[in-house]
């Protein structure tokens, strides 16, 4: 679905838009942040050279170092990554940085352009649990304070409920969408999965979805998630 | 060639005081040949160098410039200079290396050192052949092998400084996008940056910085102005420029004082570099393990 949306795969029937253009046109409008990808520990490369590649990483030529629009280039590079939260380790190595500081580098060089979409592919993916929850937060504020649409793929539904806009799910050809509330529920769920799966509430409201112990393994299923 | 340079090294003598010293150097045009030449050579290895450790294709780099070897015997073989099998050969061994290592997508450089080890199998095996059927001037092997320093032509400087100006204009061009490519592919090839050509093209710029830096330090010891400005100056520094810019630094003092050292002793230009170049590699080494 997100290849499709980048035009990076053709569609199998009919047509799709992304803000009212063919897809694979607005891709200049789109911040994209693939499945996990970790950097080798020995690469020696800043996390702030990095993200500045988002930027203008498919430029030409080499930057003009005193330029206006180098300065310009580098306060917009410090201001995303003030945004996630990296200032404190921008300057070292990214191979040596943690999964989780990684993670936030590289939503900071999604965001460098300004999307209007920001497309994370499984982005709390080998993540610790204070890490996913702290990740799933900052994709929150983000999408807030910049007023950026996020999609978001991922396995577990959990550290992202509590703040999901839409939700759609996918699995054996069929497809479920809607706010959690009206999607979230055992009847669908099972429905859609054709095996037993179970929602339960929270003390504090929250939505929590389980799997039956005795479920045979699903290799298809997948949980797209949409908020704002 | 290799005979005017120990002749010359031989009735040469340190004297301390350093300006003397220079211009006796300088007094022999072979010298300032090969100062032009090593500090040229030296410039554009240590900037390709800086990328193919970025991209950890030191394997191709060697390859390359082993390429130079059947090269150079080639052309000795057929009487043609040196410098046009040097560039030949070497380029078409990266031609070679880009096709057959055509990546499937999102599989990377995978593929890739088993047709570096083959052609570098085979490269090595023609070296020895086109030797074999000149039959013997031993010297020549010792040379491709090692370098000729000292016998370098003015007209072998002003080739190897065209060539760098098009390696260095051509790195100018595709640096940034060659540095998306090299340290974050996926990305890179989602915003259409193009992965796959910028790959090719590197390994041609490879095989040119190879094949140049083949005349000054042979076939074998390149890495001395390839790989280690490069891999010492991405230990000291990960930031981009000051890394490149550093890599040049060591290469170029490497070169000068290598060259100085050959003259002033009776050791080959080769070792004398490459000496120099992995002092720098030892005394990082040490420091970072230290702090």
């Amino acid at each position: 679905m997100i290849k499709a949306v980048l035009g990076v795969i053709p569609l199998a029937a009919g047509e799709a838009f992304v803000f009212g253009q063919p897809v694979g046109m607005a891709n200049r409008d789109i911040g994209y942040l693939p499945q996990r990808r970790s950097f080798d520990a020995s690469l020696r490369v800043r996390g702030i050279d990095v993200v500045r590649l988002g930027l203008d990483g498919d430029r030409f030529g080499l930057p003009w170092p005193w330029s206006a629009k180098n300065r310009e280039a580098g306060r917009r590079v410090r201001d995303v990554i003030e945004q996630v939260d990296a200032s404190p380790f921008a300057l070292r190595p990214i191979g040596e940085l943690s999964g989780g500081e990684q993670q936030r580098l590289l939503i900071a060089q999604a965001l460098a352009r300004d999307p209007r979409l920001l497309i994370l592919d499984e982005p709390l993916d080998s993540l610790d649990l204070p890490n996913q929850s702290a990740i799933a937060e900052l994709i929150r504020r983000v999408c807030v304070d910049s007023g950026v649409t996020v999609l978001m793929v991922a396995h577990d539904v959990n550290p992202i409920l509590p703040y999901l806009d839409q939700v759609i799910y996918l699995a054996d050809g069929g497809a479920v969408c809607g706010t959690p509330a009206d999607v979230i529920t055992s009847p669908t769920l099972s429905a859609l999965y054709r095996t037993p799966i179970e929602v339960l509430r929270t003390s504090d409201g929250r939505l929590v979805v389980v799997g039956q112990p005795e479920a045979p393994a699903h290799h298809a299923d997948r949980h797209t998630g949409q908020p704002h | 060639m290799s005979l005017v340079g120990s002749a010359a090294s031989s009735n040469a003598a340190w004297s301390w005081n350093l300006l003397n010293d220079v211009r006796d150097m300088f007094s022999y045009p072979f010298m300032v040949n090969a100062f032009r030449g090593g500090t040229i050579v030296a410039i554009v290895g240590a900037v390709v160098g800086w990328y193919m450790v970025l991209r950890k294709q030191t394997f191709a780099g060697h390859t390359l410039s082993v390429a130079a070897f059947p090269g150079a015997a080639a052309a000795t073989l057929i009487g043609i200079s040196a410098t046009i099998g040097y560039f030949t050969f070497c380029i078409a061994a990266a031609l070679v290396i880009a096709i057959a290592s055509r990546p499937s997508r999102g599989r990377g450089f995978s593929a890739e050192s088993a047709v570096v080890g083959t052609v570098q199998a085979f490269v090595l095996a023609s070296g020895y052949l086109f030797a074999t059927l000149y039959n013997g001037v031993l010297s020549g092997l010792n040379n491709q092998l090692f370098g000729f320093t000292f016998g370098i032509t003015d007209a072998q400087v002003v080739t190897l400084g065209a060539v760098a100006v098009l390696v260095l204009g051509v790195l100018a061009v595709i640096g940034r996008r060659l540095f998306f490519a090299s340290i974050d592919t996926d990305v890179a090839d989602a915003r259409g940056v193009g992965v796959r050509l910028l790959g090719v093209v590197f390994l041609l710029v490879l095989g040119a910085a190879a094949a140049e830096a083949s005349q000054i330090t042979g076939a074998l010891l390149v890495f001395a102005l390839l790989v280690m400005p490069a891999a010492v100056a991405q230990r000291v520094t990960a930031r981009p420029v000051a890394g490149i810019a550093l890599a040049v630094l060591i290469g170029v003092v490497a070169t000068w004082g290598g060259l100085t050292m050959a003259y002033y002793t009776s050791y080959p230009s080769g070792f004398c570099i490459t000496s120099f170049a992995f002092a720098a590699f030892i005394a990082v080494h040490r420091v970072r393990a230290s702090a």
